[in-house]
């Protein structure tokens, strides 16, 4: 086990109880009114849906980092979450939200679209460049095809929904998007873990890593497949949460060797107690109305975004 | 284990190729640029699969080998020496086990002292000069113990005494049984380092065998469009151009 799994393991352990007494109303197990169904039913799901959304984003980040090989990579900018969007924004169109399930299951359908798209054009070769190029293109055809839904909505009460629901919160969220999200999330970062060890040695570059038996071409069926259920998954049930993908690597790579099998586990943990900690913050800080968990983090990451690479062009220079 | 390739075309830049290549030996696969030795050096590594013919390794055809079971046999070092993270010079030479499934120690250290490599164990990927990366990248295919190695370029953008250092790594690897098969710019180093040099012009072999045979000034002048004559000194061959 390596350093960074036990600091954010730890701290994840620290952040969740306190994470469960923070909100509008603070909660004193002893003091508050229906302190034990306030937390059975709201906080305790509210605060597990985070740490699942954030474990996978974090983890999907890792992978794609590594399988890129580029510290800018983020798995929202394939297609995989834009697709979710896309089949939420149907499903808010139609008004089919009156049934609870409606609205996560098209996401899923949205997230599995794009993914087939994406191993369609890009599966067979199983080159970089190709994969990259292809799922920018499945991004800008699902946000298109998202833009055009908005501006077509058949009322103004289902367009300010959808431009809700795309800030991605996790306001008001049950056991029944807890017990959708867990099984995809875990089996997704299952699959991601598994392909640590080729991405270990695509360090050395794709030809050395063929040339060491990996491969390439069963590798990007596996992180399509676990892209696409970790973040497929967290779009599903929170909307769209950017940054996320991102800024937890980064966090995490001082604490290890840098090696991408080394990453994916400590950036699940550290992905769960960014996502944790931002929507307990979104909950005390003093607005009005909520200020959204996706809004929240983007504030947070393109600032974070723009340092990097200022760093890297002095590293450069 | 013997390396052969047969009748090999790829697309227009290999054409009929055939190759028997012996362990414990150094060949050099020569040719001007676009001769096709990048393609044939990765058709022997069975990393770019031919249109037609085939590549043996022993009583194998690669195509039809387990990557796994092709990458225990094959060693291969492409010419970039790209290493994408600052990752810890030992895991890098710890990837060579990786067809083997293990990371253990005793290759991995083998390598490491066949390379001098000792005092760089414990350094980052990142911190290296260009000749440190280059044994490091070395020692991470020696670490995986294959009965063949394939260097693409191996000597290029090193300095000669590091070229001579390296060269004299390969050689050590060849006598201890394995094969070595290097495509090399220089023809000099070809001449007085190989036991047999391949030399390609345009998808074809043109000549094969011992270097004096195979680097003629006669081959030189038709393939480079060169004119040029051996000098010899002591045991070296020098190449002067007119």
């Amino acid at each position: 086990m390596n350093r960074a799994v036990v600091v954010f393991g730890l701290l994840l352990a620290i952040a969740l109880p306190l994470s469960l007494l923070a909100g509008r109303v603070w909660l004193w197990p002893d003091a508050t009114p229906n302190a034990a169904i306030i937390l059975a039913e709201l906080r305790l799901p509210r605060a597990l849906l985070a740490v699942i959304v954030g474990a996978g984003l974090g983890a999907a980040g890792a992978a794609m980092q590594g399988y890129l090989r580029n510290p800018l990579a983020d798995p929202g900018l394939f297609g995989i979450a834009p697709g979710a969007a896309l089949g939420a924004v149907v499903a808010l169109w139609f008004g089919y939200t009156t049934s609870a399930w409606l609205l996560p299951l098209f996401a899923l359908l949205g997230a599995g679209g794009a993914m087939a798209l994406l191993a369609a054009v890009a599966g067979r070769t199983g080159g970089i460049a190709l994969f990259t190029l292809a799922g920018l293109m499945v991004a800008s055809l699902a946000g298109a095809l998202t833009a055009l839904a908005i501006s077509m909505a058949p009322n103004a009460f289902a367009m300010s929904e959808i431009v809700l629901w795309l800030n991605g919160a996790l306001t008001d969220r049950s056991w029944r998007e807890v017990t959708l999200a867990a099984p995809l999330v875990g089996l997704g970062v299952l699959l991601l873990w598994r392909t640590g060890k080729s991405l270990d040695a695509l360090t050395l570059g794709e030809s050395v890593a063929r040339s060491l038996g990996v491969n390439t071409g069963a590798l990007l069926w596996m992180l399509i497949a676990g892209i696409g259920l970790t973040v497929g998954a967290s779009v599903a049930v929170a909307g769209i949460i950017g940054f996320v993908g991102l800024i937890v690597p980064h966090l995490v790579r001082p604490l290890t060797d840098s090696r991408p099998s080394q990453l994916i586990v400590p950036s699940a943990l550290a992905g769960a107690l960014l996502v944790l900690v931002a929507d307990s913050a979104v909950r005390v800080l003093p607005f009005v109305t909520e200020l959204r968990l996706g809004i929240a983090l983007s504030l947070l990451g393109a600032p974070f975004f723009l340092w990097l690479l200022i760093r890297m062009r002095r590293g450069l220079a | 284990m013997t390396l052969i390739a047969q009748n090999l075309s790829i697309g227009n830049r290999l054409h009929d190729v055939s190759l028997a290549l012996k362990p414990g030996q150094i060949t050099a696969i020569c040719g001007p640029n676009g001769a096709g030795k990048s393609s044939l050096l990765e058709a022997l590594a069975g990393l770019l699969p031919p249109d037609e013919g085939a590549v043996n390794l022993g009583d194998s055809s690669l195509a039809k080998l387990h990557p796994r079971e092709r990458a225990k046999g094959i060693g291969y070092l492409p010419q970039a020496h790209e290493i994408a993270w600052d990752v810890p010079v030992r895991s890098l030479i710890e990837l060579g086990r990786m067809p083997h499934g293990d990371t253990r120690a005793e290759p991995v250290d083998a390598a490491i002292a066949a390379l001098d490599l000792g005092p760089l164990e414990n350094r980052r990927a990142q911190s290296l000069s260009g000749g440190e990366t280059a044994r490091v990248l070395l020692a991470r295919v020696l670490a995986g113990e294959p009965a063949w190695i394939l260097a693409d370029e191996p000597l290029a953008a090193l300095d000669i005494g590091h070229q001579l250092a390296l060269l004299r790594h390969l050689r050590a690897a060849a006598e201890g049984g394995a094969g070595v098969v290097l495509v090399l710019h220089d023809l000099a180093h070809a001449m007085n380092h190989a036991d047999r040099v391949v030399v390609l012009d345009r998808g074809r072999i043109v000549a094969a065998g011992a270097p004096g045979y195979a680097l003629a000034s006669d081959i030189i002048d038709d393939v480079w469009n060169v004119k040029a004559r051996w000098l010899r000194e002591a045991k070296h061959h020098l190449l002067l151009l007119s």
